[in-house]
């Protein structure tokens, strides 16, 4: 059966049917109704919900929760997302599962309410310090924010790893009917390294201190292993008419449904445009694009920023054919407008198919 | 057969402290080890460190321990008690940690009324990066980022974190106690010990402020420094019972 359900609090009510039992957040806008939904909700499933100082407190609290061996997660926005970073570079170190929420706004600095998709760099590249990274998932729609945050807490217990839910104001605020899954997760993954009181066993140590530069370097080599088994197997993108395209949208997220309904009328007005999106940031689809794109004649990345995710784009099909268009500071782009950039690289000029280069 | 008088309490692990000569992270660290071991608890206690020499109290104390960023460890001990309501968490703070860079986490803990337990080290300077300023140090003393001596104009008061705290409804035992000469250590071994009692009773926050000596950021021999504290830190830091909620036992 679907209901009908805000973004952000479908966010909400997946997390607790992963098994979720414990949120740590703060106010900002436009993510607050994941914070007043929980605090409603979670005291119901017998869980806590904890409405903490500030944002750096959250995510440290989280830290002291995942330590525990609960699933938790946390929520925010930019400037919000931009206090947790030392303790998601913790978390990412310390090996601790949770999930963590952005729903993005525009920047920099205070910015603005309106959706953005501005913090992509500060997600897929880590953004805290050291060498780390998280895998970072995007929905584009109210019923991906329930899956994806299901998959979140999986993949986060299974690597040991934060994640993160990169979502938009506009995803947050918007109702759309979702199905939700139908069977909670009721058992949850041992986690015999959790620090719960050492009876019976040895003493267990959540570190992320290492003061021997060879045991460090080894940490990160064991980090960096995993990373690449995360690189290796968790990327995931959707693909729509790439077959045979001329030019590949590449987009994520809100952006990409918008740019979708571009994809359609270019498609019925003769020119072969196709579209990649990328579910997962970090690992970046990378192999599934590049093989999109191996025919295609261009590329448009289209995003809400001044172009972030293009600089993984030209990563994965080289730089020559790689377009941009894109808006910032909370303007959302219409599929009018993407349209009139598929048809400047790929109109009919002076009565002939062509596709203009990069 | 002779009398055992002194073993190391099954809560330290026997790693060595790297501690500076006359440090008195040792003698605390051993303080909380023995209340661990008589209240029972070593198997159901979680620890949090913090940032600063005590770091490492991971190593030494033999009981789960979580490693926190700097001045979160409330927070962190938060996380925890709130998944595990049946355990003892404790956080093990210095001064830089707990009443600058992790001032607002204290308070908040304390307001909430976190049932938690905090060892609050204060020994009026950051020893880990090499003898810095703290918020703690002194008016007057020389650091090595107040080189001419803690200039109240300059640099602002030193911060009563226990005094400030008890203004507080949340917390439910907080005392300040050293460890200057033996008298004064047992005294503090008895106020460690009720509020880690005062937590197993549930009833609110607890913290004790242990007032302690850094030899060498300081500058002066071991038994120089205790009587540095005592003549220089008492004044400034009252030693005494700032809170102890209706139900706590004041057998002393």
């Amino acid at each position: 059966m679907k209901i009908l359900m805000k973004g952000n609090e479908a966010i909400g009510e997946a997390a607790v049917l992963a098994g979720c039992r414990y949120f740590f957040g703060y106010p900002i806008t436009p993510q607050t109704e994941l914070l007043e939904y929980l605090s409603r909700r979670l005291p119901e499933a017998g869980g806590v919900f904890l409405q903490a100082e500030s944002e750096i407190a959250a995510i440290n609290m989280v830290y002291g929760a995942a330590g525990a061996g609960a699933r938790v997660m946390t929520s925010s926005s930019g400037p919000g997302l931009s206090l947790k970073q030392e303790g998601i570079s913790f978390l990412a170190a310390a090996e601790l599962p949770c999930v963590i929420v952005n729903v993005m706004r525009g920047g920099p600095g205070l910015g603005g309410i309106q959706p953005s998709q501005a913090d992509y760099f500060q997600a897929t590249r880590g953004g805290g310090h050291g060498d780390y990274r998280l895998p970072v998932l995007a929905p584009a729609c109210v019923q991906e924010m329930v899956d994806l945050t299901v998959r979140a807490f999986t993949l986060a217990d299974q690597y040991r790893t934060p994640v993160m839910i990169l979502a938009d104001g506009l995803l947050g605020q918007m109702m759309e009917p979702v199905e939700l899954p139908a069977a909670p997760v009721n058992e949850l993954p041992a986690k015999p390294w959790a620090t719960t009181g050492c009876k019976g066993r040895q003493k267990n140590i959540i570190n992320t201190l290492y003061l021997n530069p060879e045991e460090l370097e080894a940490v990160n080599q064991r980090l960096q292993e995993k990373f690449a088994a995360i690189t290796k197997k968790e990327a995931r993108a959707e693909e729509y008419l790439v077959e045979n395209a001329d030019i590949i949208v590449v987009a994520f997220g809100i952006v990409a449904r918008i740019a979708k309904e571009a994809v359609k009328v270019a498609h019925a007005q003769g020119i072969r445009a196709g579209l990649v999106r990328p579910v997962t940031l970090w690992p970046f689809p990378e192999k599934i694009l590049a093989a999109a794109a191996a025919r295609a004649k261009a590329v448009l990345t289209v995003e809400m920023n001044a172009g972030q995710m293009i600089e993984d784009v030209r990563l994965a099909v080289g730089n020559e054919r790689v377009h941009f268009y894109g808006r910032m500071g909370g303007m959302v782009p219409t599929s009018k407008a993407i349209l009139e950039q598929i048809r400047k690289i790929g109109g009919i000029v002076r009565g002939k198919y062509a596709v203009r280069p990069a | 057969m002779a009398n055992t008088l002194f073993v190391r309490p099954e809560t330290l692990t026997p790693d060595p402290f790297h501690y500076c000569p006359g440090c008195g992270h040792g003698i605390i660290h051993r303080l909380v080890a023995e209340v661990i071991d008589e209240l029972g608890v070593r198997e159901t206690t979680i620890g949090v460190a913090s940032v600063g020499c005590s770091v490492l109290a991971y190593k030494y104390f033999n009981f789960d321990m979580q490693q926190a960023a700097h001045g979160r460890a409330p927070a962190v001990a938060t996380g925890i008690k709130r998944v595990l309501p049946d355990r003892v968490v404790f956080t093990y703070q210095g001064d830089g940690d707990l009443a600058s860079i992790g001032l607002a986490e204290i308070v908040h803990a304390a307001a909430r009324g976190e049932k938690i337990t905090v060892i609050f080290v204060n020994n009026a300077n950051y020893g880990m990066t090499g003898g810095q300023m703290a918020p703690t140090t002194l008016p007057g003393q020389k650091t090595t980022t107040s080189p001419a001596g803690r200039s109240v104009d300059q640099a602002g008061y030193p911060i009563r974190v226990s005094e400030m705290l008890a203004t507080l409804d949340g917390p439910a035992y907080i005392a300040r106690v050293s460890i200057h000469n033996p008298p004064q250590i047992f005294k503090a071994k008895k106020a460690i010990r009720k509020a880690f009692e005062t937590q197993l009773r549930g009833t609110g926050f607890t913290l004790v402020e242990v007032l302690s000596s850094c030899p060498t950021n300081w500058g002066m021999k071991p038994a120089e420094a205790f009587s540095w504290l005592e003549k220089n830190m008492l004044p400034y830091f009252p030693l005494g019972e700032y809170k102890a909620a209706s139900g706590v036992s004041q057998d002393d």
